[in-house]
């Protein structure tokens, strides 16, 4: 984005990429399919790199208003400087974050969650895709509760599913009644309460009885979760975790 | 001596009111212990949330087998009311089915059958009900935090309006076997498409007998109306009066939006603000900062969540959708709800003991509700989204968390590893900041 500065240009739109989408392997890959389909839109973006910091989420939600307003308010600081209008993000914290709590904090932006986004670009003939390699098959979608539930959000990221042309199966708990994946909350970053089971081995149970070949994500956390659910079920071999992005870019082999 | 039973009558009406008006002062007083929010925003979504979910039952058919019989129990319910108007006319002037002569005979005649089988509908709604939680056994009906008298008390309410149904329906038949004997009093009026399969059993009984088993039936109907409606008052049935309040004050916004402190948000301005003098006094009036942030009692909480506790009837839809509590960790969504009112309901006896709250050396944080409930919670928002009533008991949760983290630092060690990993390098992980844009050169 400095760079972009530099130059006395102005992306399109700023890509925020998130702390999982940044540091942690798995979603990296989800950060470069995404980055491949923007490239591939022709899509002017620009990512702040080193300037992105932890929107804060986890810290809210941990009940640490005082450390999450400190980074809204750095990051606001920054985006304002940028005068960045619209962001997209592959995170539905971030999402959520951004789009509900910052505003109240002199944030004002047009925020889209990566599956929107794809939606209009979809929608706006920027960005073709057919079913390819996913034509037929038969994929399960876990709604994160950042997007479905607290954001409204269910049809977006199915709206992609059909147009890869997949056999989308629910869950007996879906949309508005989805299981969350366990780690909302800043869950994400401490081992659950004693119980009798992990919560992403009874979402991953869930999943697994639809009989699919692939449980499409649309969040990097609810996607470490089901991935290890899955390992947990000794499902690896037949069952693969992906974000719906990465199964547009995959689709495309790009 | 002939307006004796007018004048028992008004009594007991007066007294039967009275009473609950008492105990509905009480619990405004108590909900008033909480703190003032501003509920001023978005009239119209508002009043439409009160025509949808609360008018309209929508959340409660999300579920269709509980959510029918539900819709049959509380039209019920709202529409034989109308009778209970004649009821007390009747009683206060000591006259028999008053409206038979205000209104048209045929929409007389509509207004009893259709009260009677809506009676008959509720009676069988009822029955249902009790068999789902006693024969069936539902597993939301059995959870640890309905043992004792929160479980009496949902089968004392189903008894209570079977007994009312039924005296409903008994009046009706020896009102209908008087007006074919012709007795005095008893006009020709209304059409009994239920109780006429109860007339038979009183064939041959004298006049007197059946006046005395309509009376008695009449008599026992409305008294047992007074004391079901002051019943609510120490039950989870508030719902039926609260439901629409409560609905109105729910949540507007995004569920995800969870409100910003703005305590906190003046001071985080202060310190980013390089104009600002460290070591200025106060202003002169400036308003003072919160007690406390967060909340470790019910008082700490907002009078929208005080308002909540008292709305919620345990019907324990949140804790059947509740991640937390499907995988067997202690958090209940509903316990949440029920340990706020309880707590309230005690710091209210103790006013009403001491004139003022006397500190007790008990709270809500601990002594109702413990960290391990508290720190189970995914915020995932199904608990919110599943109540019928719009109760938010994650927003309860999150005070209390703010409380836990802001006021005593005691967050779980790896929840303060993560963070302080924000605090020092932008994310939960103990990743550089400056390695953020590593993936674009990654394979």
């Amino acid at each position: 984005m400095a760079e972009y500065m530099a130059q006395g240009k102005k992306p399109e739109v700023l890509f925020w990429v998130g702390c999982a989408g940044s540091f942690d392997d798995r979603a990296k890959k989800i950060t470069k399919a995404f980055v491949k389909l923007l490239n591939k839109a022709n899509i002017d973006f620009a990512v702040l790199g080193t300037e992105e910091s932890c929107t804060g989420d986890p810290a809210k939600r941990a009940g640490n208003e005082f450390l999450f307003q400190m980074q809204a308010m750095t990051n606001i600081e920054v985006l304002n400087g940028y005068e960045i209008k619209k962001i997209v993000t592959a995170c539905p914290h971030c999402f959520n974050t951004i789009k509900n709590e910052y505003p109240g904090l002199g944030g004002n932006y047009e925020i889209m969650h990566h599956t929107q986004f794809l939606k209009s670009l979809m929608e706006e003939g920027r960005l073709k895709v057919e079913g390819g390699k996913f034509k037929g098959k038969r994929i399960t979608f876990h709604d994160p509760c950042y997007l479905g539930r607290a954001n409204g959000e269910y049809e977006a990221p199915r709206e992609l599913l059909k147009k890869l042309e997949v056999e989308l199966v629910e869950m007996k708990r879906c949309k508005s009644r989805g299981l969350c994946c366990g780690a909302g909350g800043a869950q994400m970053f401490k081992e659950p309460e004693p119980g009798n089971k992990d919560i992403n081995v009874e979402r991953t149970e869930e999943a697994l009885e639809t009989a699919p070949k692939i449980i499409a994500a649309a969040c990097p956390f609810c996607n470490t979760m089901m991935t290890d659910g899955v390992k947990a079920k000794h499902a690896e071999d037949d069952v693969q975790v992906l974000d719906i992005a990465e199964m547009i870019a995959n689709a495309e082999d790009l | 001596m002939q307006y004796i039973p007018n004048i028992l009558f008004i009594i007991a009406l007066v007294a039967g009111i009275g009473y609950f008006a008492m105990n509905i002062r009480k619990i405004i007083r108590n909900i008033k212990l909480g703190q003032e929010v501003d509920a001023s925003d978005n009239t119209a979504q508002r009043w439409s949330n009160v025509v949808r979910i609360a008018l309209g039952q929508s959340k409660m058919v999300v579920r269709p087998i509980p959510g029918l019989l539900h819709v049959i129990v509380y039209v019920g319910f709202i529409i034989i009311n109308i009778e209970v108007l004649e009821i007390i006319i009747d009683g206060i002037f000591g006259t028999h089915r008053v409206l038979f002569s205000i209104l048209p005979a045929g929409l007389y005649n509509f207004l009893i059958a259709s009260f009677e089988i809506l009676a008959f509908l509720v009676l069988v709604g009822v029955i249902l009900f009790w068999t789902r939680r006693n024969i069936q056994k539902l597993k939301r009906f059995w959870a640890n935090e309905m043992k004792g008298w929160p479980k009496n008390d949902g089968n004392f309410i189903l008894y209570f309006e079977m007994v009312l149904m039924v005296l409903f329906l008994t009046m009706n038949a020896a009102d209908q076997s008087l007006q074919s004997l012709g007795a005095a009093h008893y006009v020709q009026a209304g059409s009994f498409p239920i109780s006429q399969f109860i007339a038979p059993l009183f064939n041959g009984l004298s006049e007197g007998t059946l006046i005395a088993i309509e009376r008695g039936a009449w008599w026992l109907h409305i008294l047992g109306i007074l004391v079901f409606l002051n019943y609510l008052y120490f039950s989870k049935h508030l719902h039926i009066i609260l439901a629409f309040p409560n609905v109105y004050f729910g949540k507007v916004v995004p569920k995800g939006k969870f409100k910003n402190l703005d305590s906190v948000t003046n001071e985080v301005k202060m310190m980013m603000d390089p104009n600002v003098d460290p070591f200025a006094a106060p202003a002169e009036g400036a308003t003072e900062a919160p007690a406390k942030f967060g909340a470790s009692d019910a008082m700490d909480l907002s009078r929208i969540q005080l308002l909540n506790a008292y709305t919620c009837t345990e019907c324990g839809r949140c804790t059947d959708e509740c991640p937390a509590n499907i995988t067997g960790k202690k958090l209940s969504p509903r316990k949440i709800m029920m340990d706020t009112r309880d707590r309230l309901e005690e710091i209210g006896k103790n006013i009403n003991k001491n004139g003022e709250f006397k500190p007790d050396g008990k709270q809500l944080l601990d002594d109702y509700i413990t960290r391990e409930e508290l720190w189970a919670c995914t915020t995932c928002n199904a608990c919110v989204e599943a109540c019928p009533v719009s109760i938010d008991p994650l927003s309860i949760i999150m005070d209390m968390r703010q409380y836990l983290v802001m006021e005593q630092s005691a967050a779980p060690t790896e929840l303060n590893v993560a963070m302080t990993n924000i605090e020092n390098n932008g994310a939960p992980w103990p990743y550089n900041q400056m390695d953020r844009l590593n993936w674009k050169d990654e394979n």
